[in-house]
């Protein structure tokens, strides 16, 4: 290994001038599609979970199977076919954003589902000898309970999102991660680029990582 | 539609290789993370304080800072080091560290879950720790791990598709130039139901292991999460 | 009067497994019956069926004369309406072993749900009606807390509260003491006699409590294998049985 010097590695001068630049892109579009997306997710999860859970067979059952094939099957890939799709005006940012939203909707419904069957069959019985209608059991008595069963996990598939926002970089949106690329290209300090981008990631996960262990103590009944 | 067939046809060869791309990738990083998973979960729960921290810190840092960052980095930094690697074993080495930290939770979760009658009872015939782990622990543990790679080796399998940011070409990419000759509906339609085959037939042979791992410990085929360790 | 219970020929299978087959009784308006049995032997599926948890395979269940769940209509069996069942069951009440309190609800909330929800009451007259039970059962200074500080006893006495906030007609009790420490299965048995003795409610009740059993029931039926070996009030039943299946039973849980 040829031996280079620190100074070589790493120059705190071209990591000053990346930063900004950086913190930008991360703020105007990691955290941007990651809420949005999470919203979009956590909405059609829930539509999903309910349809295959009230619905009969001959609904739910392809409806399944629609969900399996996307949530075991590339982001990535699923990102560049809706860019192909949609209208060549169209705005990839929102486009990529709504594509990562239904991807992890799936997940957030696999959550959903395993929530609503961890609420415990005597909530059901309880709600049936108080003759309470179907549409109020779901929304009083089980929705609420499966929620808190939910929420840490779905909390754990946001910044699993968070952390794929990179992929937007194959329908060129100009994410973070492909602002440090060019920045490399321009420059050829690829080092600082990449490092600080994971730096940013690091301390943006490790925060939401520890606000979902506070949520998942605070839910506890 | 016949002619997108014929594109089907002809392209047959190159989506072979792109297939064969994915393959390596994902059998080379599935290696790589699970002996990544395996070294640093039992790390975090050494005895060793210093130990369990270092697991801590590698496993949070892999887990924090994104797979294509990670990947990025191996591809453009590295080579300032003097270290060039070939891009599909750079695309194994991130997707192995990247997954490989996910693994050690998984590990760790496990050999928790192990009910700790199980740790008593071995204590209590004298075992030693190696002996404890490597013939009563694990094997137990052995069981609820493999739900949990399952997930991951899926994931690992979806993860694959980042070779397209190092100008590798695989199924992704050969599914784009399929794209030139067919519709785009087409080749997509193609290229993510063999995504979807792939995951299919990785996710049921670990299936299978899960099943003779739970008939070795003599446990009900059907997949019974938490109850394994009570049930024994 | 019409009996507030019938069943008349009532088949409740589970896959192949037959629970109960041609089951024939009637419960008097303000009667109170036990049913006593080894376990497996269909009592608790009785007060599941009653409340409409499951639903039966064959027969009838008729309440004050009408049709639960199926009707007889030229000889057909007819399974009724959703919206029809609703109806009926709504005079229905059931306290189960595990409480199944509301978790994500406060003591007085789960008292008032119903009220409001499925009787459409006021949220104060439901309120009023919550407090007024939870004071009977001892409980009043508790209502605002969350179930899950309360002891199982505790959470009993509001299920208690709970299911007598509907006015029911008839009240089915399944195993309510079996999930509890024996120091606070008394609590919970002195509130039912309470009830027992200020109301005309109709019970059901599963119990492995003979003296609880002997106290408030009118009648004591005794089941084996999904049939009635014998039924007759209390005190000839428990303490001279004459089958000697209901004498091995009642040897073994004393």
């Amino acid at each position: 290994m040829p031996a280079i010097t620190f100074d070589q590695f790493w120059s705190w001068q071209a990591a000053a001038d990346l930063l900004p630049e950086l913190l930008t892109a991360f703020v105007k579009v990691t955290l941007l599609v990651t809420v949005v997306g999470t919203i979009v997710a956590v909405v059609l999860g829930l539509s999903l979970a309910l349809i295959t859970q009230v619905t009969p067979s001959v609904i739910a059952r392809p409806v399944r199977w629609v969900m399996d094939v996307i949530r075991m099957t590339p982001l990535i890939v699923q990102l560049v076919f809706a860019s192909f799709l949609v209208p060549v005006d169209w705005n990839l940012l929102w486009v990529g954003t709504v594509v990562i939203g239904v991807h992890y909707s799936t997940y957030m419904a696999e959550s959903f589902i395993a929530g609503i069957g961890s609420v415990d069959r005597g909530q059901w019985e309880a709600s049936r000898a108080l003759s309470l209608p179907q549409a109020r059991t779901w929304r009083a008595i089980v929705l609420p309970q499966a929620m808190r069963a939910t929420l840490p996990s779905l909390g754990n598939w946001t910044i699993s999102m968070f952390k794929d926002t990179p992929y937007l970089f194959a329908i060129s949106v100009l994410e973070m991660v492909t602002v440090a690329q060019q920045a490399g290209n321009n420059t050829f300090r690829y080092n600082e680029a990449f490092t600080i981008a994971g730096l940013i990631f690091l301390v943006a996960s490790l925060v939401t990582a520890l606000a979902v262990r506070r949520l998942e103590k605070a839910l506890v009944y | 539609m016949t002619e997108n067939l014929e594109a089907l046809r002809d392209a047959l060869p190159r989506l072979g290789e792109g297939v064969s791309i994915t393959l390596q990738l994902t059998l080379g990083g599935a290696l790589v993370a699970f002996l990544v998973s395996v070294v640093f979960g039992l790390l975090s729960i050494s005895p060793a304080a210093p130990l369990r921290w270092l697991s801590t810190i590698v496993v949070e840092f892999f887990r924090g800072t994104s797979l294509v960052v990670q990947l990025f980095w191996l591809y453009y930094v590295m080579p300032l080091f003097g270290v060039s690697m070939d891009a599909v074993l750079t695309g194994v080495i991130a997707l192995g560290l990247n997954y490989g930290a996910y693994g050690a939770e998984v590990v760790r979760g496990s050999i928790n879950a192990v009910d700790k009658g199980q740790w008593e009872g071995a204590t209590a015939l004298n075992m030693s720790r190696v002996t404890r782990m490597r013939r009563i622990i694990w094997p137990q543990a052995w069981v609820l791990m493999l739900s949990g790679y399952n997930n991951l080796l899926v994931m690992l399998i979806k993860g694959t598709a980042v070779a397209l940011f190092i100008g590798l070409q695989d199924l992704g990419y050969q599914i784009d130039e399929l794209r030139i000759d067919t519709t785009t509906i087409f080749a997509y339609s193609i290229g993510l139901l063999l995504y979807y085959l792939i995951a299919l037939v990785f996710s049921f042979g670990l299936r299978v292991l899960e099943k003779r791992a739970r008939r070795r410990l003599g446990l009900p085929a059907g997949s019974a999460h938490a109850s394994a360790g009570a049930a024994l | 009067m019409p009996p507030v219970i019938r069943f008349e020929g009532v088949q409740k299978k589970f896959g192949d497994h037959t629970v109960l087959s041609g089951l024939n009784f009637d419960v008097a308006p303000g009667e109170r019956v036990t049913l006593i049995g080894p376990s497996g032997s269909g009592k608790t599926t009785i007060l599941r069926l009653v409340m409409t948890l499951e639903e039966l395979t064959d027969g009838y269940i008729w309440i004050d004369g009408k049709p639960l769940t199926h009707d007889r209509r030229d000889g057909k069996r007819i399974r009724l309406r959703e919206k029809q069942v609703a109806a009926t069951r709504k005079q229905i009440g059931m306290v189960f072993q595990h409480f199944n309190l509301f978790p994500n609800m406060s003591v007085i909330d789960n008292v008032t749900e119903a009220q409001v929800h499925v009787l459409g009451r006021g949220k104060e007259e439901a309120r009023d009606r919550g407090l007024a039970l939870l004071d009977q059962v001892g409980l009043k200074d508790r209502a605002e807390e969350h179930p899950s500080r309360l002891s199982g006893g505790q959470k009993q006495r509001v299920a208690i509260a709970r299911a007598l906030a509907m006015d029911p007609k008839i009240l089915l009790l399944d195993e309510v003491t079996s999930a509890l420490d024996p120091e606070l299965v008394g609590d919970v048995l002195a509130v039912l006699r309470d009830v027992a003795d200020t109301t005309d409610i109709s019970m059901l009740i599963v119990t492995h409590e003979m003296q609880f059993a002997r106290d408030v029931s009118h009648k004591v039926m005794m089941f084996d294998g999904g049939q009635i070996v014998e039924q007759g009030a209390p005190t000839d039943i428990l303490a001279n049985p004459t089958h000697e299946r209901t004498r091995k039973f009642l040897d073994s849980i004393l």
